[in-house]
């Protein structure tokens, strides 16, 4: 029962991943850039729930509500501030504007909320389930969480397939130029992208800190790093990848932690990582693609 | 060859500004106008300004993005510390801290190597995402390392410090998450300012060599450099190796400046790899003189704010983001060609202002 | 023995057959056109002679030592140097650089030797510059030496193109299309450049090319693709009065 018990708070956490991996893998399809502030979205959506929730005591729907739109209008005025301007400067420029995006934020909420840790209040309050007799306990938290990400998966391939801003995203992360050219609105289209990462990020923080309940300003970095990982690990610009790279880290992690060192336990998931980058270079999912001679 | 002329030209101004500013800050130190606090800074200082130059040799001129160089920084700082605590009270002082920077940028240029051969078979973010992680893998193993040292030998564990089994007045060097402490304090700012000195000169040699041009041509396109002969991954692997090696010379020095490190991510994780490819793009890819100025003005900036408290490190990433617009930004830098605020106006600006500092 | 002896060669991507039984016999000192519509599959067949890519059938033999499959620096060892349709310069280094770097695998000494700058760096590179300095004098770029490849005019970067691919000593060099976006002023220069070259270095040519006049003017055998196929082959002369040729050029 213990082996089944990891490997199920492992699915949760990789959710988790999953659903940050979204937001960098969207990003990088579109834009082609690592949003590294990411991670951070994370956490001011984290701090941003704990506020409505906790702070003033509102219902957990319309603190995630509140929190889901800040983040979505934070996300898009990240990009537009600071990197639409940098649309035509090189990979490496804007990879570093976002690194000064996330200090900014980190220290703004350290300026906000203080260094001093958060017990954070879980948004879920149902006990969950108990199987096999007692000797099986999942957390409602991590029925929730995996459900939520399913759901979120689910609806945003649809929507990336079957939708006319989903198809204009498909399009630009294709071939801007030759978006440009079809009339696609694509500085809208990058906007949208930022908008739902953000959103989701919202989401991410909230089923994070109610697993893992301690929110400082830096409680977005690592995960945010793991997620991204998750996010090169199944195939960058790949949803379906985000989800099985996602789930993929979360186990692992978990196994890991469980049977080897729990301190070991990020070097192992890095390992793994490299193992499959080094097997197959583009991910689980990538596709691969060759220079023109 | 005027061209040469240019770039010799360039390395001596550089190395020119560097003993400049050393007998500046010997000077303001001596007549008691520096703050002990900045002047502990220094040494730090020279040992990022070495790992954003091997930094630079990486992406400069290889051309490829690496975030795990705080990782073989790591390396050089661990492996020398472990050396000179070992053979502490066996080799003199001199010797041994000698040979504590072989034995350390060996080392860190050794697992560059060992991390070149699979990784450079990856290109661009890949590339860079995988470093990452070997740099992550460092700092996560060494954390766990305990090594200690008895009369039966050497007693290696990566559980704690009790299951190492070690006799009675056995020394215990690595200790986990502790780290390594009572490294002697060796480094000096004189010695930094000379390796840093010796290694510009040696890297600049690298980069007009055969090799070093090899190494460019593949960056510049390598299709055309495989139908000219050149074999790449020899030359990636050389580039790569010394571009470790060179990040393991700054972390020799910055272990021997304080008397305990340890593996944090703020010191030697992705945070740090982070911050030296600040230093190294906002110093001007390529540009060497640039990744030192850059270490030193923005190493140095959260300590000149120190006033402010809490709001320097929101200044400090205010300053890398509108830092960032201004020279990258193509809306921007049409309208500072039109006003001129032009890189050339500018620096001859700025070359006055630092002169008045000074 | 021919120079270059390519049989049966072919090669597939995915479902798509890029070019099938193509072979070719090129003589020592031949100067030899390849020509075709677009699309049909020349410079498919360059980055094959070259390793680029892999072919999936057939043998290619330089000089008679097989050289199939190898890889694209190797087969530049071997003998085997070319030019890009789209130019492909060393642009962030001068132009003696670019040729000095063409000169990389004639003059050696070690990675440390020039770290260190040991005695034998100077002398060598004294030898490389002097070496560098004398082919670019042919093509006239000496003068120009120390500018960056990438500021130089189009028609000059063609020709630093085709110096550095000489500076590697090769027996057989292959020009994809050298008089692309030339006026005509620019392409009877570069017929020029392409016969003092043959004179200077005696090297062995295969070119692609458009250009008619250049074709017929300088190209002594024609080998013609379409669709892949080889469609027509032998005296210039001859190939271009082969009423299938005109057919595939000026259609029916």
């Amino acid at each position: 029962m213990g082996f089944l018990t990891y490997l199920i708070n492992g699915l949760s956490l990789g959710s988790v991943y999953a659903i940050i991996a979204l937001g960098y893998t969207m990003v990088y399809g579109i834009a082609k850039m690592l949003n590294f502030a990411h991670g951070d979205v994370i956490m001011i959506g984290a701090y941003l729930v704990f506020m409505t929730m906790t702070g003033s005591g509102m219902p957990v729907v319309v603190s995630i509500v509140i929190s889901i739109i800040c983040c979505t209008a934070l996300g898009m005025l990240i990009e537009k501030v600071a990197y639409k301007p940098l649309r035509k400067a090189t990979n490496l420029a804007v990879l570093i504007t976002a690194i000064g995006v996330s200090y900014f934020l980190q220290n703004m909420a350290l300026l906000i909320f203080g260094s001093n840790p958060i017990s954070f209040t879980s948004v879920i309050t149902w006990q969950g389930i108990t199987l096999a007799g007692g000797q099986l306990k999942i957390n409602g938290v991590t029925i929730i969480t995996i459900i939520t990400c399913l759901i979120i998966m689910v609806a945003l391939m649809w929507f990336v397939k079957h939708t006319k801003p989903g198809q204009a995203m498909r399009a630009v992360s294709e071939d801007r130029d030759a978006a440009t050219l079809m009339g696609i609105n694509v500085n809208g289209t990058i906007s949208l992208t930022f908008a739902i990462g953000s959103g989701l990020a919202a989401i991410a923080g909230a089923l994070l800190c109610s697993s893992y309940p301690v929110l400082t300003p830096y409680t977005g970095s690592m995960p945010g790093i793991k997620a991204f990982t998750a996010a090169v690990f199944g195939g960058i610009g790949s949803i379906p990848g985000a989800l099985i790279g996602g789930l993929l880290l979360g186990i692992i992690e978990n196994l890991a932690k469980a049977y080897i060192s729990s301190q070991l336990a990020d070097a192992i998931v890095f390992a793994v990582l490299i193992i499959v980058l080094l097997v197959k270079p583009t991910g689980i999912l990538g596709k691969q693609t060759k220079e023109k001679v | 060859m005027k061209n040469l002329n240019k770039s010799t030209q360039k390395l001596l101004t550089t190395i020119g500004l560097i003993v400049v500013l050393y007998l500046v800050v010997t000077i303001m130190e001596a007549t008691g106008n520096l703050s002990s606090l900045m002047g502990g800074l220094m040494v730090p200082v020279c040992a990022f300004s070495l790992v954003a130059v091997g930094l630079n040799l990486c992406v400069g001129y290889l051309g490829e993005l690496s975030l795990g160089h705080a990782g073989f920084m790591c390396v050089g700082a661990f492996t020398s510390a472990f050396f000179s605590k070992v053979f502490m009270n066996t080799i003199p002082d001199v010797p041994r801290f000698i040979l504590a920077f072989i034995i350390g940028t060996a080392m860190a240029a050794l697992f560059g190597f060992l991390i070149a051969i699979p990784v450079l078979r990856l290109s661009g973010d890949y590339l860079a995402i995988v470093t990452l992680a070997f740099g992550e893998i460092i700092k996560n193993v060494i954390n766990t390392l305990y090594v200690g040292i008895d009369g039966n030998g050497v007693h290696v564990s990566i559980k704690d410090m009790l299951s190492l089994g070690m006799e009675p007045g056995g020394q215990v060097i690595v200790n986990g998450a502790q780290g390594i402490t009572g490294t002697p304090r060796q480094s000096t700012f004189l010695i930094s300012v000379v390796l840093l000195i010796i290694v510009l000169i040696l890297t600049y040699n690298f980069v007009h060599s055969r090799t070093g041009r090899a190494v460019q041509a593949i960056r510049d396109n390598q299709i055309a450099a495989e139908t000219v002969g050149l074999p790449i991954t020899k030359y990636k692997l050389i580039a790569f190796t010394l571009s470790a090696g060179i990040a393991g010379v700054g972390g020799v020095l910055f272990a021997h400046n304080i008397s305990s490190i340890q593996a944090t991510t703020n010191t030697f994780g992705y945070n740090m790899s982070i911050m030296i490819l600040v230093y190294v793009v906002l110093g001007g890819i390529g540009n060497f003189r640039g990744s030192i100025i850059a270490t030193a003005v923005l190493y140095l900036l959260p300590e000149l704010l120190r006033g402010m408290q809490n709001y320097r490190m929101l200044i400090y990433s205010i300053v890398l983001i509108v830092l960032m617009l201004f020279n990258w930004a193509p809306g921007i830098l049409k309208w500072r060609e039109k006003h001129g605020f032009t890189a050339a106006a500018l620096s001859q600006k700025f070359g006055k202002k630092k002169k008045e500092v000074q | 023995m021919s120079l270059l002896e390519v049989s049966s060669l072919g090669i597939s991507f995915g479902g798509l057959r890029a070019v099938d039984e193509f072979n070719l016999k090129i003589e020592k000192g031949e100067l030899y056109g390849l020509i075709g519509p677009n699309g049909a599959g020349k410079t498919t067949v360059f980055n094959m002679l070259t390793g680029i890519y892999k072919p999936t059938d057939g043998k290619i033999f330089l000089d008679g030592k097989d050289i199939t499959g190898k890889k694209t620096a190797d087969i530049n060892k071997a003998g085997i140097a070319r030019t890009f349709q789209n130019i492909r310069l060393f642009g962030d280094q001068s132009v003696l650089d670019n040729v000095k770097i063409g000169l990389h695998n004639s003059f050696d000494y070690s990675t440390a030797t020039g770290i260190f700058r040991l005695p034998k760096y100077f002398s060598v590179e004294k030898d490389m510059d002097k070496k560098a300095l004398e082919i670019l004098s042919v093509f006239g770029l000496d003068k120009e030496a120390d500018v960056l490849a990438s500021n130089l005019p189009y028609g000059k970067q063609r020709q630093l193109e085709i110096a550095r691919a000489l500076a590697t000593n090769p027996s057989l060099l292959l020009l994809d299309e050298p008089a692309a976006g030339m006026n005509p002023n620019e392409t009877k220069d570069l017929m020029d450049t392409i016969a003092l070259i043959r004179k200077e270095f005696g090297v062995t040519i295969l070119l692609i090319e458009h250009d008619m006049k250049l074709v017929s003017g300088i190209c002594e055998k024609l080998t013609v693709l379409n669709f892949g196929r080889v469609l027509s082959q032998g005296e210039t002369s001859t190939v271009l009065n082969d009423p299938e040729v005109i057919k595939a050029y000026l259609g029916e």
